[in-house]
């Protein structure tokens, strides 16, 4: 008896210790970004960080101001999301409040596709007609900018805005519905009028973790912005994005140099600012009993 | 009164108009690349070794590569995502500790990926020292792929109804004994799918293994984990961005491309195919 009460025991703290896993590896990123790039507040001095000059392969001088590659990656993260709000919204709309079943059931897988395609798979078509495209509609020397980026991205943060807000959507309860419904509106006026906003909390998070996974897009983003750091607002600008930088520059960089603690801090704050995306859209959802 | 249902059905069409975009959109991305990957492969394309630095011969060093990276991660992640569903589903109680469990789960796949690959090359290659290495792109690619196995492996475990358990602890089975015997082979089927699924995205992933894995062209296949591979997301990257030629080798980027896209897709396709067959299967 006391044997099995001891397996019994073994096995739960077994199971224990791997669901505590995730709680681990959280902490071994934070720990470990922090470790690789703590040695810069000593010699260069973080205020190296806080200024508008990427320059970090240089005789003269290296600079590490990280400042035009969080503009660039807000540019694109922003007209990204600018892009993909309407699609993605009117999408959950129509598929959970217009679409038959039938139909239903042929757009969420299809959609889902488009979260299945590798983002290097997305970065060449975005490459061969995308930015051929951009640059010829809008008379550009180079299709390769901060839009094409942001046309691509938008297309990636889609499948997470629809499937969420679909979500939030379909949680909306029915009596609101029929409620308006006996009241004599539409089923057009319901559905814009009672049931977003009803579920406007959760479109706001699904939005919210969009945007997040824009921002921490490398590939797509890498091969079509053109990568120049270069603090700009102008969409038909070539950016240069945190990620891409990084992804970038580190397989040239020494070990442990000025340069390759400074990718890191540039990691850190990536980092934090999707860390706080998530944070964020994660409590609200909550509230729905919505889980990613 | 006419005049609003024409203004509704105007907008009923807009938003068709809207949403059918999206599909068409991703309809010419598959047609693109099948249209134009297509004629690129051929059995030499997919067996042979890459010549003149990509511009000719194959890819099989790098679709070798991709699958090995892949086998890796669900060896290190599946066990581990499934044991830790198990725990949060079977044993956990409503603690802090299970609070903190989840919020580790949601801000793990809230990761970028450039940053797994940061905390990859910290981590394993150079404090562990494994070197750009299999298996250190392999134990990356594990830790991000781990919050989507933990959780379709949980709503997998979730779906199995109370009184299959019930009914076992009743008969004096232990707890242990009724997850194995009288949840799990339920649950299994299920569990795998999701994870397929999750799996089906590192495959396709450049970012982690830039930094921890990936090599664009090594002289002979890995022998050992702890050997460099070649991997077709990289292998695109560079012949599309970095290779001198990129406008003249257009068909072998197409040719590389599609592949991959099979890969990914492939993967996803069977997952669902074994979803369906197996629900068949499994009623109550």
């Amino acid at each position: 008896m006391n044997k099995q009460r001891l397996r019994a025991k073994i096995i739960k703290y077994f199971l224990q210790s791997c669901g505590s896993l995730s709680i681990v590896i959280v902490l071994l990123i934070f720990l470990f970004l922090f470790k690789e790039a703590l040695p810069f507040i000593g010699s260069p001095g973080l205020q190296e960080l806080f200024h508008s000059v990427w320059n970090p392969v240089s005789f003269q001088k290296e600079e590490f101001g990280i400042y035009p590659l969080i503009t660039g990656s807000i540019l694109v993260t922003v007209l990204a999301t600018v892009i993909a709000i309407p699609f993605g919204i009117v999408g959950a709309v129509y598929i959970s409040e217009v679409a038959s079943p039938k139909e239903r059931e042929f757009l969420k897988p299809f959609i889902e596709i488009l979260a299945g395609i590798p983002s290097v798979v997305l970065g060449f078509f975005g490459l061969v007609v995308i930015a051929p495209l951009i640059k010829q509609m809008f008379d550009l020397g180079t299709g390769l900018t901060a839009l094409t980026g942001a046309v691509l991205l938008a297309f990636m943060a889609i499948p997470t805005i629809m499937s969420i807000s679909e979500d939030a959507i379909k949680s909306v309860p029915a009596a609101y519905k029929e409620a308006s419904l006996a009241l004599g509106a539409s089923k057009l006026e319901t559905i814009w009028k009672v049931v977003v906003p009803a579920a406007l909390s959760g479109i706001v998070a699904s939005v919210m973790l969009g945007m997040g996974r824009v921002v921490g897009e490398t590939m797509t983003v890498m091969m079509v912005t053109g990568n120049a750091p270069i603090i700009s607002m102008n969409p038909f600008t070539s950016v240069r994005t945190m990620t891409a930088t990084i992804a970038a520059e580190m397989g040239e960089v020494t070990i442990g140099s000025d340069h390759y603690m400074a990718l890191f801090w540039v990691g850190l704050v990536l980092m934090l600012m999707t860390f706080i995306l998530n944070m964020i859209s994660y409590r609200v959802l909550k509230r729905y009993g919505i889980h990613e | 009164m006419n005049n609003k249902r024409t203004g509704e059905k105007i907008i009923y069409w807009t938003m068709r108009g809207i949403t059918y975009s999206v599909v068409l959109f991703i309809a010419y991305i598959l047609f693109d690349i099948l249209i134009n990957g297509l004629p690129a492969i051929s059995w030499d394309f997919i067996t042979g070794d890459p010549e003149k630095s990509g511009a000719e011969g194959g890819i099989f060093p790098a679709i070798l590569g991709t699958l090995l990276l892949v086998v890796g991660t669900i060896v290190v992640a599946l066990p581990l995502g499934m044991f830790s569903a198990i725990y949060l589903t079977e044993y956990a109680k409503q603690s802090k500790f299970t609070q903190s469990i989840r919020m580790a789960i949601v801000t793990l796949a809230g990761v970028p990926s450039i940053v797994f690959g940061l905390f990859g090359l910290g981590l394993f290659v150079i404090t562990l020292d494994f070197g750009s290495s299999l298996l250190a792109g392999s134990l990356t690619l594990a830790c991000m792929v781990l919050p989507t196995i933990i959780v379709s492996s949980e709503e997998a475990l979730k779906s199995v109804p109370k009184y299959m358990r019930e009914g076992s602890l009743a008969l004096g089975a232990t707890k242990w004994e009724t997850i194995y015997k009288n949840v799990l082979p339920y649950a299994l089927p299920g569990m795998l799918t999701g994870s397929i699924l999750g799996v089906g995205r590192a495959a396709g992933e450049t970012a982690p293994i830039l930094l921890t894995a990936a090599a664009f062209f090594l002289p002979e296949l890995p022998t050992s984990v702890f050997d460099q591979v070649m991997a077709l997301p990289y292998h695109l990257y560079i012949l599309a961005t970095q290779h001198p030629e990129a406008q003249k080798i257009l068909p072998m980027q197409y040719g590389t491309a599609l592949v991959l896209l099979l890969l990914v897709v492939g993967l996803n396709f069977g997952a669902i195919i074994f979803r369906i067959r197996v629900r068949k299967k499994y009623k109550w």
